[in-house]
């Protein structure tokens, strides 16, 4: 950093400029110059904006703490992006084509997209599962479904990853089980599930449970895996895609992740087993929006973050236990109807935002998601997005590029300072289950929601194709259709199964789960017993709603 | 009664099935709160029944639908039906992310109106105005 001579020139040369520039600019002013999340932006940033910077302590070498510029020290050298795809439809067998097709494209990852019953806990004959079966995801009954999904895709070498909360150790057992079928054992292969249930509360709406047994849930797979030494697993990810989606903005976004992540290590120490023992397996998930520049600087700043409150706060010693590993998501919310194929560009610009910002893995949207659940061409698009930014850009090929940008580095260091007053806030009123239970993260998020439409309203922000730049002409873009039969598939598969499965043994499994459950003991060996034996995901669900209770919505916030 | 001495009209927003995206049912109902109306949200997961009856108990003059998860077709059929069961005759818009395809089969089912993504809060309440007056 310059010493603080030079600082004094630079300011002093800063203020006749300004006054001459200002005096010169005659241009109207309507814009208002805020990022996306309405942090000020300068026209100009100097190093007196980084005057109380200090490189060593706030930036340093990438793999070095506090991973300000990534979490490896040959980044993408040592640990090449990975190129993820979100995809599940229909029955399991129209999945199992589906992804043998994405690994033939050049998938590296697939994250299975369950359908809504699957992620509450219905299964598919259930009357609330109607017109919901197969939709947006796969419907996974049983563990008879889950090996047909991965039927011909051996798990070996494979990290496989499911966006699973509420059911999320009944997937995670079920991964087990398939994979000890296909012969392998469990450090042969790698699970994610994203498992992170204070966000279902405050923002996608799949809870099952009160919060308190769904957060001991969550860290009955956490511990599970630290148990078992599986650190290659990923038994959490904890998302601030959907707290974003939802219509918060980025300071909250970090602000509440990460008061929610505290708040399942705090449980994990309260099991009596140590920071070091479980925190390398932690992740967080963020949606990429935009804003360039602001997005780019929220992967720093939460880097960053989760260094100083695993160090500080949690008294964690082991680097890995402070690298925090970073994957992300496009915009689904800024995709838009209108013109979609201008989604394309948009996608483009989220991706790029997170890998300047170090991301380890993301998921591209498709262009049509605003219509209706991706088509395989765009599916297809998303993907070579991706790669086209991966081999043919070089952005990857030095870690953090933007680092040391007089605005980039201002823009995190504000970001985190708002993510760490959000943090304080929820601190002082008893952490994060306490906010979600008196809805201050849902009034919050309701506030910063409204704002942003009526800015898109009243035309403050351009969002093209939707208040400016309107088109007349239709894109025609083929959509995708549903299997019509799949409803009818699902629910024979189910009848068959629950006439052939071994009654006893399934009678003992689910007996199995309800006691694990009610001594408050980890439910994982339960589960899997109870999996092997063909109990289906709602059969389980309704054993642990019995013990735990369910959750009902009791104020809504609007 | 509003300031011109008309009965404030009443507004269900409602969210059938398990789709628990609720940023825009909830812009919706506050927009529509803001604009004057009695707006009554019934939160996430509710069955068509449930939508229905709280319709009939609360008196309202619309019923807004929102849904996201593919399933409108399903849950749409089973509001109307509801509705024809209960023997009354409320108008049915429907927000959401519904293929154009669908428009028409909706209106079949009697949904007067289907705003899709970028709709602004200003045409909801327009339209729901014009309908009454």
């Amino acid at each position: 950093m310059l010493g603080k001579r030079e600082i004094e020139m630079i300011e002093e040369k800063q203020r006749g400029w300004e006054e001459k520039s200002l005096k010169n600019n005659k241009a109207e002013r309507p814009e208002k110059y805020t990022t996306l999340s309405h942090i000020p932006i300068k026209n100009v940033y100097t190093p007196v904006d980084l005057k109380n910077s200090e490189y060593l302590r706030d930036l340093n070498f990438p793999g070095e703490y506090p991973y300000t510029r990534g979490i490896f020290p040959q980044m993408y050298r040592e640990r090449p992006y990975v190129v993820s795809q979100y995809a599940g439809f229909g029955t399991s067998e129209d999945t199992n084509k589906w992804y043998k097709y994405l690994l033939a494209q050049g998938t590296n990852r697939l994250a299975i997209a369950f359908d809504l019953p699957t992620q509450v806990g219905l299964d598919s004959d259930h009357p609330m599962a109607k017109g919901e079966v197969g939709k947006i995801g796969v419907a996974i009954d049983s563990l008879q479904d889950m090996e047909t999904v991965f039927d011909g895709i051996p798990f070996k070498g494979r990290m496989i990853t499911a966006n699973a909360n509420s059911i999320a150790p009944i997937i995670v057992a079920m991964f087990i089980a398939v994979g000890e079928k296909q012969g392998f054992s469990m450090n042969e292969f790698a699970t994610g599930v994203q498992n992170d249930v204070l966000k279902e509360f405050i923002a996608r709406g799949t809870y099952i449970f009160p919060p308190k047994p769904s957060v001991k849930l969550c860290c009955d797979i956490i511990e599970f895996c630290a148990k078992k030494g599986l650190h290659t697993w990923s038994p959490i990810s904890i998302s601030g895609a959907h707290i974003r989606a939802a219509g918060s903005n980025v300071t909250q976004e970090l602000g509440f992740t990460l008061a929610n992540a505290i708040c399942y290590i705090e449980e994990m120490l309260r099991r009596g087993i140590p920071i070091d023992d479980f925190a390398r397996v932690l992740g967080i998930f963020f949606g990429s929006h935009i804003d360039l520049f602001e997005e780019a600087c929220k992967f720093r700043a939460v880097r960053r973050m989760w260094a100083k409150i695993m160090n500080e706060r949690f008294g964690a010693q082991k680097p890995e236990s402070m690298a925090l590993h970073l994957t992300s998501y496009t915009a689904g919310v800024r995709l838009t109807a209108q013109q979609p194929l201008n989604n394309i560009v948009r996608v483009t610009i989220e991706l790029l935002a997170a890998m300047l910002g170090g991301v380890q893995s993301a998921v591209a949207s498709s262009y049509d998601e605003a219509l209706a659940i991706p088509s395989e061409e765009a599916v297809r698009v998303a993907l070579r997005t991706q790669q086209i930014l991966v081999h043919e850009t070089n952005i990857l090929k030095t870690a953090d590029p933007l680092g040391g940008s007089h605005f980039v580095e201002a823009l995190t260091n504000e970001i985190e300072k708002g993510a760490f007053e959000y943090i304080e806030k929820i601190d002082k009123m008893g952490g994060a289950v306490e906010a979600v239970e008196n809805g201050y993260y849902l009034k919050e998020i309701s506030e910063e929601a409204f704002k942003q439409q009526r800015e898109v309203e009243t035309g403050e922000r351009i969002v093209v194709g939707v208040n400016q730049f309107q088109s007349d002409t239709e894109e025609d873009i083929r959509l995708h259709q549903s299997n019509p039969k799949g409803v009818r598939i699902q629910r024979e598969k189910l009848k068959r199964l629950r006439g052939q499965r071994d009654k006893t043994k399934w009678k003992e499994t689910l007996e199995g789960v309800k006691t694990s459950a009610e001594k408050g003991e980890n439910v994982m060996p339960a589960l899997l017993e109870a999996v092997k034996a063909y109990a289906t995901v709602g059969e389980i669900c309704d054993v642990l709603r019995d013990v735990y209770g369910e959750y009902k919505e009791s104020r809504v916030f609007i | 009664m509003d300031e011109g001495g008309r009965k404030k009209l009443r507004i269900l927003i409602g969210k059938p099935g398990l789709d628990g995206h609720s940023r825009g049912a909830k812009l919706i109902a506050r927009a529509l709160r803001d604009a004057g109306m009695e707006v009554i949200y019934t939160g996430i997961r509710q069955t068509p029944e449930q939508i229905c009856k709280a319709a009939v108990q609360e008196d309202v003059d619309m019923i807004g639908i929102s849904i996201l998860s593919g399933a409108h077709l399903v849950l749409l059929k089973e509001v109307s039906g509801q509705l024809r069961k209960e023997e009354v005759d409320i108008p049915i818009i429907v927000g959401g992310i519904i293929p154009k395809k669908d428009i028409p089969k909706l209106e079949h089912l009697g949904v007067k109106k289907v705003f899709g993504p970028g709709t602004t809060t200003d045409e909801v309440i327009q339209y729901v105005r014009n309908y009454f007056s």
